[in-house]
């Protein structure tokens, strides 16, 4: 294992790694509007991988990410998972994945341990009030888990949607700027967890404009700049 | 039960117990419209109560459109939309306990509120008792229906006339049935065919209109 730093090279996959790759990508292609955000996108994430999405703003970041959810459909191209290809509301692929985006996905006339326990209970792993607690607990902001998001600030509201990432058993974690609006314990607490998930055999996808040192087995770039 | 439409249903009748003024809003709008029709024609009983199943069902019917827009929208608006589409469970299920919440928040209390305002209109109780049935067997539909227009006018500018586009030509068949049972009970027919056509229209709006829904919810958040 060895730890990298975000913006290093790509790292070639070890032989091993490429045999036994969990999600891949083929050729994919998003045309908003009458715009080519990106076209060719390949890459192969194995257990234990982190993919970096790099690229301006507006270079098609987000729509990748949505775009390997399952939340978009590629113009052309496909993603697979478990070497086969992932088809439009396939729940065992999304049993497998947990989706953070821009949106916290937050009602905001709930309080956070209610909001934390409806996501978690959403994505079918079963919460309960103390597990809820111990995940905002991991993320420090269990001093407001009876407060109404709608009063949190913009930073403590990330952190609540956050907490799902303590709470799920799912493989692939795909990130849209997880680290935007946290302080910089949080982003250490943050990095850390997702180092833990990644010696742990799990996958991430993420998007970030920050400097975070996160560890992990293999690590890939993927610039999206045109 | 399915642990994640239980979630589903537990989590939107959590939110309008939070936000009871959007609730209130429905109701006092049926309330109002229903009352304004004796108002404004006058206290001739034979002719309120000839106007009635066809006034309160149009009170109905656009009290419960009025909700409509919300149905989705605050969802999409804050993200849970798309954490509801990536669960690991049909969307067309969840979908259908959303529909169920917002027919509990907004059709239920129509259907309880109806015989009080029906006593305005001078209907006799046997008259009574058939608009309420027929109620009871035919909002469902109008909230199964009324949430494929939400799903897709979501995002789009000034939805809230579009859904009424969409969706109010397809609530004619509901309209007619429910407002056709009222009526032959008040004539002294049986009003029975009638209200097995309106829960008819309740089945297959519940077999078609999910699945039409959850489509449209695709579309609408790519």
């Amino acid at each position: 294992m060895m730890g990298t730093r975000v913006h290093s090279a790509m790292r070639p996959l070890s032989g091993i790694a490429l045999t036994s790759n969990m999600l891949s990508a083929q050729g994919l292609a998003c045309i908003r509007g009458d715009r080519v955000l990106f076209r060719n996108i390949d890459f192969a994430l194995a257990p234990g991988g982190l993919l970096y999405v790099l690229g301006e703003n507006g270079s098609g970041k987000s729509s990748l990410l949505r775009l390997i959810s399952g939340l978009l459909v590629p113009e052309t191209g496909s993603v697979s998972w478990c070497g086969e290809k992932v088809k439009r509301a396939s729940e065992s692929y999304q049993s497998d994945l947990l989706y953070i985006g821009h949106l916290n996905g937050l009602k905001d006339d709930l309080t956070a341990i209610e909001n934390l326990q409806i996501s978690g209970r959403l994505a079918g792993c079963h919460t309960d009030i103390p597990s809820a607690l111990a995940a905002l607990k991991a993320i420090g902001i269990e001093r407001c888990a009876d407060l109404p998001v709608r009063v949190l600030s913009q930073g403590q509201k990330r952190r609540v949607a956050l907490a799902r990432l303590w709470l799920t058993k799912s493989p692939l974690w795909i990130l849209d700027e997880p680290f935007a609006a946290l302080d910089t314990l949080s982003v250490e607490i943050l990095a850390s967890h997702l180092s833990h998930h990644l010696v742990n055999g799990g996958m991430a996808i993420i998007t970030t404009h920050q400097d975070v040192a996160i560890y992990a087995q293999s690590m890939q770039t993927l610039r999206l700049d045109s | 039960m399915n642990d994640a439409w239980m979630t589903v249903l537990r989590r939107d009748l959590l939110l309008a117990l939070r936000r009871r003024s959007d609730v209130a809003t429905t109701l006092f709008f049926f309330l109002i419209v229903s009352s304004l029709f004796p108002l404004g024609i006058g206290p001739e009983p034979a002719v309120l109560s000839s106007i009635a199943p066809g006034v309160l069902w149009v009170a109905a019917l656009l009290a419960g459109m009025l909700s409509l827009t919300r149905l989705f929208a605050t969802d999409f608006a804050d993200g849970s939309l798309e954490q509801m589409l990536l669960a690991p469970q049909p969307l067309a299920l969840l979908v259908t306990a959303k529909v169920l919440a917002h027919w509990i928040v907004c059709g239920l209390p129509v259907v309880l509120l109806a015989p009080v305002i029906g006593l305005q209109y001078a209907l006799p109780n046997d008259a009574l008792l058939v608009l309420v049935l027929a109620l009871l067997l035919g909002t469902p539909a109008l909230s199964l229906i009324g949430a494929i227009g939400a799903a897709l006018t979501l995002g789009v500018r000034g939805s809230g006339l579009l859904i009424a586009l969409l969706v109010l030509p397809l609530y004619i068949p509901v309209l007619i049935f429910g407002a056709g049972a009222v009526a032959a009970s008040q004539h002294g027919m049986s009003a029975q065919a009638h209200l097995s056509l309106l829960a008819a229209c309740s089945l297959l709006s519940l077999v078609l209109a999910p699945m039409a829904t959850a489509a449209a919810l695709r579309i609408s958040v790519e």
